[in-house]
Order: structure tokens, then sequence, then C-alpha cells
């Protein structure tokens, strides 16, 4: 058992953030979002009163596997998860146009001849995005956006996604161990270690003192922390 | 059909080779398969399973063995069947192993190698066997062609199919279930494909240097290509023009064609790796 009594409720336009120390079980609690483990308990949707088992999911992973010579370029990657025409058949012109709309709203769209090892952790991650938002998704999963990214890059996407929601009215599940700068981006933080430890809104979080020294030195300590709110709502 | 074929080589290829027919049959069977070599060595170059299909190359001895076994004289179906339960065992022992890939195969390999010498070689009796090691495919039949051929045709429509969720599949997994992809099944089938061209191909090209001709010709492509579609196309050139002028080469020099022919590839490589790497460096600096 990794994970043991996580409830969560996530309302359309919410964007969640679930932090934690490493081998805390985020990455499984995507993985089980995502259908990949098995667990117990349920997971419903519920969209314009109709339920469904499981939400239409976007998923931006954390990293690719590929050798830095991987001749699949930026146009590949998109045209091979968006479209049932062989991608090496070539892509055609109108394909390509489309991979550029695709890629435009997070201005990505010059990176469209590029291979994907060429990019920066940064541009990598804007053409998952898009990837992911090509899905049309209910929900969208950003597993360790920080990771390889620079404060910068990082900012931008995360107002990527800050808009993203306010236009789609998506729900983001956004997991971390890196809890610098997301504050004036997430709605609700979530402190997970095998179970749900503290949650609330990132103010409440962030100003317990408790919480900030235990996210300091020592992340194993989190454990020991008190419930911050009665809710594992 | 084949006879057409026959008349085709006499017409446009009128060189004291083209004359004999096991050299068009051999001509034939190069033209068919080493495009399908190429096509799914780009996968098992980008999953890094150039390994694995050394392992299922190697399984052929334990399949010819328990053919021999079961006293059936054509091992290619046991063959096959072997090739593909170990492809799928593979497949599923690595989802629940914790040890690293690399182990598992090796220890595979290990098993049917071991497995294959015993059983051939009971009363001295390997040497029967060593046909398989290097293979003859100047001794290609036209019903074996016939079946290339089959072959040829399924690997495309696979790769119709399926190389896009591949593709997906290899870069990261949890993406390709994301998008619906049924990635246990698709490199399931990926792997059982595999097993087939590679068994099809023992008696061609050999255990030794079938691994060679899938990974050689993609991983030349690699040195230059930029995306999927050039990978693929120069994978495919690199394949067919080493595969016929190893061939024509092998009857001049009298050697192994298989053998031949992976020279011509290695060749392939070297220059590709100059002309990819090297040159344009060299350009650089002195321009």
């Amino acid at each position: 058992m990794i994970l043991e009594g996580v409830n969560l409720h996530l309302h359309c336009g919410d964007v969640l953030a679930v932090v934690g120390p490493n081998g805390a079980g985020k990455t499984t609690l995507l993985r089980a979002i995502l259908g990949e483990v098995p667990y117990q308990g349920n997971m419903v949707s519920l969209i314009g009163g109709v339920e469904r088992r499981r939400p239409r999911i976007g998923y931006v992973p954390q990293k690719l596997q590929f050798d830095l010579d991987c001749p699949i370029s930026v146009a590949d990657l998109v045209v091979a998860a968006t479209s049932k025409r062989p991608v090496w058949m070539g892509i055609t012109r109108k394909a390509l146009e489309n991979v550029k709309k695709i890629l435009g709203v997070f201005s990505a769209d010059h990176l469209i001849r590029r291979r994907i090892g060429e990019l920066s952790g940064g541009e990598l991650q804007r053409v998952l995005l898009a990837i992911a938002m090509t899905a049309e998704p209910e929900l969208l999963l950003l597993d360790e956006p920080s990771s390889g990214v620079d404060v910068q890059g990082l900012a931008i996407f995360y107002q990527l996604v800050r808009d993203l929601r306010k236009q789609h009215d998506i729900s983001v599940i956004l997991v971390t161990h890196d809890l610098s700068g997301i504050s004036p981006y997430v709605d609700r933080i979530i402190l997970l270690n095998r179970s749900i430890i503290a949650e609330g809104g990132p103010q409440e979080v962030l100003s317990n003192e408790k919480l900030i020294r235990a996210f300091g030195p020592s992340l194993w300590n989190v454990s020991a922390l008190p419930s911050l709110s009665s809710g594992k709502t | 059909m084949i006879d057409a074929w026959y008349k085709l080589v006499d017409m446009l290829l009128p060189f004291e080779w083209g004359q004999y027919l096991f050299m068009k049959n051999a001509l034939l069977a190069v033209l068919v398969i080493t495009p399908v070599y190429a096509m799914l060595g780009t996968m098992v170059v980008s999953n890094r399973m150039a390994f694995f299909t050394d392992v299922l190359g190697h399984s052929a001895l334990a399949g010819i063995a328990i053919g021999v076994l079961c006293g059936i004289h054509d091992p290619t179906w046991p063959m096959i069947i072997m090739a593909v339960c170990l492809a799928v065992l593979i497949n599923i022992f690595k989802g629940w192993t914790r040890a690293s890939m690399d182990t598992v195969l090796g220890v595979f390999l290990a098993f049917m190698v071991a497995l294959g010498i015993t059983i051939l070689s009971r009363q001295g009796g390997f040497v029967k066997y060593t046909k398989y090691l290097i293979g003859d495919i100047l001794a290609v039949s036209p019903s074996e062609i016939t079946w290339l051929v089959v072959v040829f045709f399924a690997v495309l429509s696979y790769w119709c199919v399926a190389s896009n969720a591949l593709i997906l599949t290899s870069v990261n997994s949890s993406l390709a279930r994301s998008r619906r992809i049924k990635v246990f099944l698709l490199e399931t089938s990926f792997t059982i494909l595999l097993a087939i061209v590679v068994m099809l191909s023992i008696r061609l090209v050999g255990v030794l240097i079938i691994n060679s001709l899938l990974v050689l010709p993609a991983a030349a492509s690699r040195n230059f290509a930029r995306n999927t579609r050039s990978y693929t196309l120069w994978a495919v050139i690199f394949s067919v023009v080493s595969g016929v002028v190893g061939l024509v080469a092998s009857y001049y020099w009298g050697t192994a064609s298989g053998a031949t022919i992976v020279l011509f590839c290695v060749g392939c490589y070297v220059i590709s790796l100059v002309a990819g790497r090297a040159l344009p460096k060299l350009i650089k600096v002195f321009c």
C-alpha cells in the first residue's frame, strides 16, 4: 500500500497543487488517476450533471525518454499524438499548419522543426502542454513541472496554466516537490505523504511556519505535523 | 509471378551473376526483406531494444533444438513459436521484475543458447546446424520468398496503423496511455512481429548477424536524420543499398552473403557518421 485515505474534491477551474517529499506517493497518485495502478475506492467525474467514471485527461509528463540524437521533431511528436496519419510518411502542409496553430497558443510554434533533443526544459514542457490540451481535457495533470526548468520558464508555464483554466474551465492537478513560486497560481495545496497530511489555500498552507520548516531541511518530518484543516473533503 | 521477376532480371541486369537462378531469388529476397529490417530497426534503436532482438535471434537455436526433439523436419514453425513465446514472456517479465532489463535479457540469452546447444550437440551433432549460425540467402526458395512478401505487407500495414502510437510510447508510456493507447498490447504486438521477422530471417542471414541488419541501417540514419520521415527513409535506403551491393559483392568474393551485407551496412554507418557529425563541424571550423 503506497497511498491511503486520499479523498479529493476538485471543482471545475480549480488548480490544486499536490506537494510532498520524494517517495510520498505523488507520482503514484497521478498514475492512479491515469488508471495505470490499481486502487480501491472510486473516482467520479461529474460534468454538466452527467456522471462518468473517468474525466477526459490531459497529461504533461515530467520528462520524456529519448537519446539526444533522437530523430523526432516537435512536429512529429504533435502529429504522432494527435493524428492517425503515420508520421514516417511525412507531414502534409495542412497538418503542419494545424501543428503551428496548436503550438502557437503556447508560443512554441517557432520550435516546430527542431528535434525534441534540442529543446530546453521549458520549451519541451510548453510543447507537452500543447499536446495535452489537444485532448480537450476536463482534468489536466502536471507531473513535476519545475524539474529541468529555470525560474523564468516556470513562471511562464504556470501563467499559461492559469490562463488555460480560465479559458477552458478545466481542473488542474499539479504535482511538485518545489513550493517556491507556486502560490499565485494555485487555489489549493495538498500536502501528501502516504496520505493527506494537510490541505488548504496557498496562504493558509504557506504561512504555516512549521510547514515551511518541514519543507526546508527535513522533508521527512512532514508526517509529524498536525492536520491543517479537518478537511479531507 | 516469379517467372516475371526472372525475365525482368534478365532484361535489366545482363551481368554474369544475374544469369543464375539462385542469385535472382536471393536478389528478390533481399529487396523484399531489407526495407522490413530498416523499418522495424528504426523502432528497435529508438526503444533501445538492440539487445532484445539479439536475444530473439539467438533463441532460434533453442527453437531448432525443440523442433529436433519433436521430430519436426522444418524448424521454422518451432522457431517462430519459441521466439513469440519468448517475446511475450520478456514483455511480461519486464513489468514485474526489479532487475534491470539488461540483466533479464542476459539471463534469457544464456538460457536460450545453452538449451539449444545442449540439445543439438547430442552425440557431437552440432556441425549439422552451423548453417543456422551464418545463414545462406542463396538457398532461398520461391516459397520462402512468398512468405517474405507476406511479411513485407504485414509490416507495412502494421507500420501504417501503429507507428504513431509506438513513437509516443517510446518517449513516455504514461503519455501514450493518457492518449488511450493500449501500451501493453502495442508493445507485445510489436515484439511478436519482430520475433516472426527475425525467425524467418535466420535461414537467410543466420543467428550471428541478424541483429546487425536491424540495428545498423537505423543507427546510420540517426547520424543525420532530423525528423521521423528522413529517419525511416534513410534507414530504408541504407538497408536496401547495402543488401543489394553486399549480395553482388559476396558473389564475386565467394563469401557468405549475410556477413558481406553487414560489412556494407557498417560502411554506411561510418560514412553517415562522418557526413552527419564531423563534416558540419569541419565546415564550421574552416568557413
